[in-house]
């Protein structure tokens, strides 16, 4: 085995203090990166969440519609344009606005996301109910909350009381891990219901979920539905997804903050390694020198050097992603939990060899201009 | 015939410019044979260093022209020269510069790891060099358990790992005591009998000269005197004795 990767740990691994300095920057750094973008990519996923449970092949919603939970009401008459389409066989309205929860023995009202989707039918269900049913729904006075709302919501369990907007509601099933991005839960409740709780007229809606038939032409028919609207648009679950992420991720600022975040961990964790490493370089001068001395080439340096980064980073990483996992595991049940990915596992290893590679700049640059002659200083 | 390893022909080394400038050679001509351990006296600031240092392939001298094995280094980068160094020229330095946290064999092998020598055989030639030198038993020590002595024959043994046509020496009895020195030299000389190298050793130690085959010299940047075995001041020297 060649002696680059010796001489490079025992460099690294002989002088522990700054070993740990090192260490400890690329977990500070590399934790850092991964909770910004575990929660971005958690938020990510979190914002999009009704429209990733809507069984829908199209959404028609108001024109310039940002995201699902920010929008305005539709004309109404969109649903029967939609139907008259050939290959669309359902037009199914949801509708969506935030209203005030009162709890059952009083003390403030708490704001809440009311969702309200005809019952029964393919469209926006609750999902992961884990008591009573989605079908449960059409009940005088029914809706679903999920369980981890129960404390903020007053709620002790299914068949509590409360009131949104000064109207009765009544839980009649029970989620679980249904949660809002934000500190505000979603209350699932009948289309009837919600338009009641909302003051929406009838045979108005937010949206209208379509499904089209298994062998219609899909772009045909959105071109013909889109044909039909007007101050409407029609978009794919993708589309619609995309538009609400951007919005919350960016428009917000929010996504741009734990990037902005994210990126200072780098930068961060770039320069205590470069300064670790650029120190630890000084102090082997002689040594670089001595080897320049014996003849080695600037790349066999510049190997040496790579390799005590490489090391860094892998011990760095390793024990960073132990720490991660924990977290993960910590706020698995969290308002916005941390997400790890496979793909950002291999992505934060990546970065961490090139953080650290980037970091081993300033040491190359002292030994590439070493002057072998330094040897022969007293 | 012993053959010719290192020619320098005028060398001239200006340092310095200005009211700075320092001539620190001045018309050197020499010539060193394989099979014969040359000295290189002078006292400080004599140009000792400067002339190792361009023999070496280290300093590009400002006049004049240093073949090594006949090849020129006239003109050659920095990585040529290190190609040359590596190839040709093995240095023992005064203060050893053994990589603490490799161990004595390790130490050997970096002159070979340089070189993209690292099969089997690579490790056979360390411990060859180890044995040469009289260390084959502190192959797995690191340099903080070897005496200074001990450490100097390993820095030997680097130097010679890669069948060096030259070697350079630059005081490397300084940092020792009269019986680790002695024990320095007596493998060096050994080394140097080998006409397929030449040895050449910088230093002020007296005691080293009953050593040499020849004795250079210098003072102010020129060479003053070049005198071989059997001249009549090596005569005089060889009386001396290395440890009297």
């Amino acid at each position: 085995m060649t002696l680059i990767l010796t001489l490079a740990s025992r460099n690294l691994f002989h002088d522990r203090v700054r070993l740990i300095a090192t260490v400890v920057g690329i977990v500070f750094s590399i934790v850092l990166v991964t909770v910004q973008l575990g929660v971005f990519l958690s938020f990510e996923r979190m914002v999009t969440t009704m429209i990733d449970h809507a069984q829908a092949d199209f959404w028609i919603v108001p024109a310039e519609t940002k995201s699902f939970e920010e929008s305005s009401l539709l004309a109404g008459r969109e649903r029967l344009q939609a139907l008259s389409v050939d290959g669309v066989t359902a037009a199914i309205p949801v509708v969506v606005g935030y209203a005030s929860w009162r709890k059952p023995n009083g003390g403030a009202s708490t704001p809440v996301l009311v969702v309200g989707a005809p019952t029964g039918a393919a469209g926006l269900q609750p999902w992961n109910v884990m008591e009573g049913s989605a079908d449960d729904l059409s009940m005088p006075d029914g809706v679903a909350i999920d369980r981890s709302y129960f404390e903020q919501l007053g709620i002790a369990q299914i068949r509590g009381r409360a009131e949104i907007n000064n109207q009765k509601a009544r839980v009649v099933a029970v989620t679980s891990g249904i949660r809002s991005f934000t500190t505000t839960p979603h209350v699932f409740a009948s289309l009837e219901r919600a338009r009641t709780y909302l003051g929406v007229p009838p045979n108005r809606a937010n949206y209208y979920i379509v499904r089209i038939a298994p062998n219609a032409n899909a772009a045909v028919v959105r071109s013909r539905l889109a044909a039909g609207l007007s101050d409407a648009e029609v978009l794919t679950s993708e589309e619609f997804r995309h538009r609400t992420r951007v919005f919350w991720l960016f428009d917000t600022g929010a996504g741009a903050a734990l990037l902005g975040s994210a990126i200072l961990g780098i930068i961060v964790g770039t320069i205590i390694v470069a300064q670790t490493l650029y120190s630890s370089t000084k102090d082997h001068l002689k040594e670089f020198a001595t080897l320049r001395a014996i003849g080695s080439s600037c790349r066999y340096i510049l190997k040496v050097i790579l390799a005590q980064a490489l090391i860094s980073a892998v011990v760095g990483f390793s024990i960073a992603a132990g720490i991660d996992l924990a977290l993960v595991k910590m706020t698995a049940d969290a308002a916005l939990p941390i997400v790890m990915t496979p793909e950002l596992t291999i992505g934060l290893f990546g970065l961490t060899v090139v953080m650290c590679a980037i970091a081993a700049i300033a040491a190359i640059r002292v030994v590439t201009r070493i002057d072998p002659v330094l040897v022969f200083a007293q | 015939m012993t053959q010719t390893m290192i020619e320098a022909s005028a060398i001239a080394m200006v340092l310095g410019e200005g009211a700075a400038r320092v001539d620190a050679l001045k018309d050197i001509n020499l010539s060193l044979a394989g099979g014969e351990l040359t000295l290189l006296m002078g006292p400080s600031g004599s140009g000792k260093t400067t002339l190792l240092s361009v023999l070496g392939c280290m300093l590009s001298p400002t006049g004049g022209s240093v073949q090594i094995r006949g090849r020129s280094t006239t003109g050659l980068n920095a990585e040529q020269l290190a190609q040359l160094r590596r190839d040709n020229v093995g240095f023992v330095f005064q203060s050893y510069h053994l990589f603490p946290t490799l161990t004595a064999a390790e130490n050997v092998r970096l002159a070979l790891d340089v070189r993209g020598e690292r099969s089997p055989l690579a490790r056979v030639k360390a411990e060859k060099a180890l044995a040469t030198v009289g260390l084959s038993h502190k192959a797995k020590a690191f340099p903080r358990a070897l005496s200074g002595g001990e450490q100097q024959r390993v820095a030997v043994a680097r130097a010679i790992v890669g069948d060096a046509s030259v070697i350079l020496a630059d005081e490397p009895t300084a940092a020792l005591d009269s019986e680790n020195g002695q024990a320095v030299m007596t493998v060096l000389a050994d080394i140097a009998k080998d006409p397929a190298r030449a040895m050449f050793i910088v230093t002020h130690d007296p005691r080293i000269m009953p050593f040499a085959d020849r004795i250079l010299r210098i003072e102010d940047g020129r060479i003053v005197s070049d005198q071989r075995r059997g001249g009549a001041n090596i005569s005089a020297v060889r009386a001396l004795k290395y440890a009297s």
